[in-house]
């Protein structure tokens, strides 16, 4: 992607959060309340202070790992909406395995229980890709259908199976402090994941700018036909496509249990994999720009609270701008259409000048 | 014992009935929308609207109906703010459909909370009655049926025959079908094949809503955060189950409810979450097996 594509849909992007930000306003003063108020105390609970800001740094870290996770199967062509199953089955093969191997070192615990995840999530990607390549089902529907097997599943295994004998809870036990992520700040839910995940965005920027695979995923994703004629081998690089997407999930849920909660805790999830495709759709599915754009969501997020007490609204307002982003979002002819509109006055202008 | 046998069985009928109403009405709408080659992921935000504005209007109005009317009209209007969104400026259906989800979950909420001051829920409403025919209503065994009479229950019996006739038996609906299942052909006659899409996509926002609204004025009294708990979804999965055809997919979601009435009334050894997972289970063997024989099928033809 040359320089002037990429500022192009930076300002599609923005048009497309302005829109909803304004859109929400009008929602706002409806309700009686100041939409500037709200905002700025979103804004407020978001980067006001160290704590702030390392709450939304936390909250990004699995909307990041989501968003990733849709844009490696973007790249290759596929359509993965099945991040949030892909999620829940990789935080329950974390748990389970750092559960199994209580008393080993704590690295080894960790690398264990992150590649289980990773595998495991991963399998699941698979089959999402030989639904859609072999059986030339519909991605989406059959990804929307594993969801809720998987969520359902996971559910059931820590309502029975897993659950501790004495817990009333729908959770697994929890495994010994000692194996959680280091935390960045004392006190805060920042952990290393992040680290890991910037990691992640940059090593997935230089995969598909500099591999051989990654230059074939991109190729099969713009053109199953000129892949297929240039000799990839395309059941082979839509698996491994959809091992590594999935995997992400995983490795997203993964993150989720060992730096928050130490256990998997039925429905942990407020639909991550979901707000990860509009993270990446929005960063036009760049590792770099899943960066900003999962920091943006996870401000959003963690604003919440503090809009919520200081300007007396529900915090549900900001699942109201981010339904709306994520509308517009899907939408970037709308900015598009607009931005013509400003080009076409501004040239009207000049000669009318 | 035959007729204890009896009496258990029919309330069993009876309560798959009341849980294939929203099911069926939202299944009919996607039935209508995938007809005319468009995906609605929306499905379920679009209920979650019906069921609050239902609600809503009951408090205004103190009449039930109108919380029926209103439900129906906010959702041929998020219908057709999604059609635009998708016919004018070419949205990615998918993404767009999570985003309206997304959107209704947090704005039902937020009003919930400024008209009755409560996150979670709302206040009680007056519910939408049933009617009573008189004198049919003591006739013996029979009388049941015209006894407290759900008038949900007889427009969705009216829409699926109506939907079925439209789509099979007259020249608009073999336009809908020619859009989706070609549509580069259907534009090539002249057909106008966005026009079609639109009312198609207003009309199946409507009968989403309609169907959530029956969860919060006739099953409930109120509205209850996140009531639709992933109906909208189930009724994707019933109208692909169904074949997506209007009888298809009501019977799917029928067959969809009848599984949710045994989990919730009867005491089986099966896990509670198995059977909510059957519908979803159902569906992926069903689009698989027929993938298959499709495949195949074509192998044979060469």
């Amino acid at each position: 992607m040359n320089r002037r594509k990429i500022s192009f849909n930076i300002v599609v992007s923005m048009i497309a959060i302005i829109f909803s930000l304004i859109i929400s306003g009008v929602f706002i003063m409806i309700l009686g309340d100041n939409p500037l108020l709200v905002y700025s105390s979103m804004l407020d609970g978001a980067f006001g202070d160290l704590n702030a800001l390392s709450n939304t740094l936390s909250k990004a870290i699995p909307l990041m790992l989501c968003g990733l996770s849709f844009s490696f199967a973007a790249k290759g062509g596929v359509f993965n909406i099945g991040s949030e199953g892909q999620l829940y089955i990789g935080a329950i093969a974390a748990t389970f395995t750092a559960l199994l191997m209580d008393g080993y070192p704590r690295g080894i615990v960790i690398i264990s229980s992150f590649i289980a995840a990773f595998l495991v999530a991963g399998l699941l990607g698979i089959l999402l890709g030989v639904a859609k390549a072999k059986l030339n089902l519909n991605e989406v529907i059959v990804a929307i259908m594993l969801n809720y097997i998987v969520m359902l599943f996971c559910s059931w295994l820590v309502n029975g199976p897993m659950k501790p004998e004495d817990s009333m809870v729908a959770q697994t036990e929890m495994f010994r402090n000692d194996y959680m992520l280091k935390k960045l700040l004392d006190k805060t839910q920042l952990t290393s994941a992040f680290i890991i995940g910037i990691l992640l965005c940059f090593l997935l920027y230089i995969f598909f700018k500099k591999t051989r695979l990654g230059y074939n995923i991109n190729v099969l994703g713009k053109n199953k036909n000129a892949a297929h004629a240039s000799g990839i081998n395309i059941g082979r690089t839509i698996i491994i496509t959809m091992l590594i997407s999935g995997g992400l999930s995983g490795i997203a849920g993964a993150t989720e249990v060992f730096g928050k909660y130490g256990r998997f805790i039925d429905g942990f999830s407020p639909g991550f994999g979901f707000t990860g495709i509009a993270v990446s759709v929005l960063a036009a599915n760049n590792p770099i720009g899943i960066i900003f754009t999962s920091i943006l969501f996870g401000a959003m997020d963690a604003g919440a609270m503090k809009m919520s007490y200081a300007a007396g609204i529900s915090s549900n307002m900001v699942k109201v701008i981010q339904g709306l982003s994520i509308m517009f979002i899907a939408t970037p002819n709308i900015a598009k259409h607009i931005i013509s509109k400003i080009k076409q006055a501004k040239n009207k202008e000049s000669i009318d000048g | 014992m035959v007729s204890l046998d009896y009496i258990f069985t029919s309330e069993m009928l009876f309560a798959a009935i009341r849980l294939t109403i929203p099911l069926a009405l939202a299944a009919l709408g996607t039935t209508i929308i995938e007809k005319s080659g468009v995906i609605n992921l929306g499905v379920e935000g679009i209920m979650l609207m019906g069921a609050f504005f239902a609600v809503l209007g009951v408090e205004y109005s103190k009449k039930p109906i109108m919380g029926m009317f209103l439900a129906l009209i906010v959702g041929a209007l998020l219908g057709a703010i999604y059609a635009v969104f998708v016919l004018k400026f070419n949205a990615n259906q998918s993404v767009l459909g999570i985003g309206l989800n997304v959107f209704a979950s947090g704005i039902t909420v937020v009003l919930t909370r400024n008209v009755w001051g409560s996150e979670g829920l709302s206040e009680s409403v007056e519910q939408l009655k049933g009617l009573t025919i008189p004198y049919l209503s003591k006739v013996p065994y029979v009388g049941k049926l015209f006894t407290n009479i759900n008038i949900y229950l007889v427009i969705l019996l009216l829409l699926v025959f109506l939907t079925h006739w439209f789509i099979y038996y007259t020249k608009y609906g073999l336009r809908l079908r020619a859009i989706g299942e070609n549509r580069e052909a259907a534009e090539t006659v002249g057909i106008a094949v966005k026009k079609y899409q639109f009312y198609a996509i207003t009309i199946s926002g409507a009968l989403a809503a309609l169907g959530g609204s029956y969860l919060s004025i006739v099953q409930n009294n109120r509205f209850v955060t996140d009531m639709v708990a992933g109906r909208g979804f189930m009724a994707i999965a019933a109208n692909i189950f169904g074949n997506q055809t209007p009888i298809g997919s009501t019977i799917a979601s029928f067959l969809f409810a009848f599984a949710q009435a045994i989990r919730i009334n009867l005491e089986v050894s099966i896990p509670d979450q198995f059977l909510q997972m059957l519908p979803y289970i159902l569906t992926l063997v069903a689009i698989s097996i027929m993938s298959v024989k499709k495949i195949k099928y074509n192998k044979k033809r060469g």
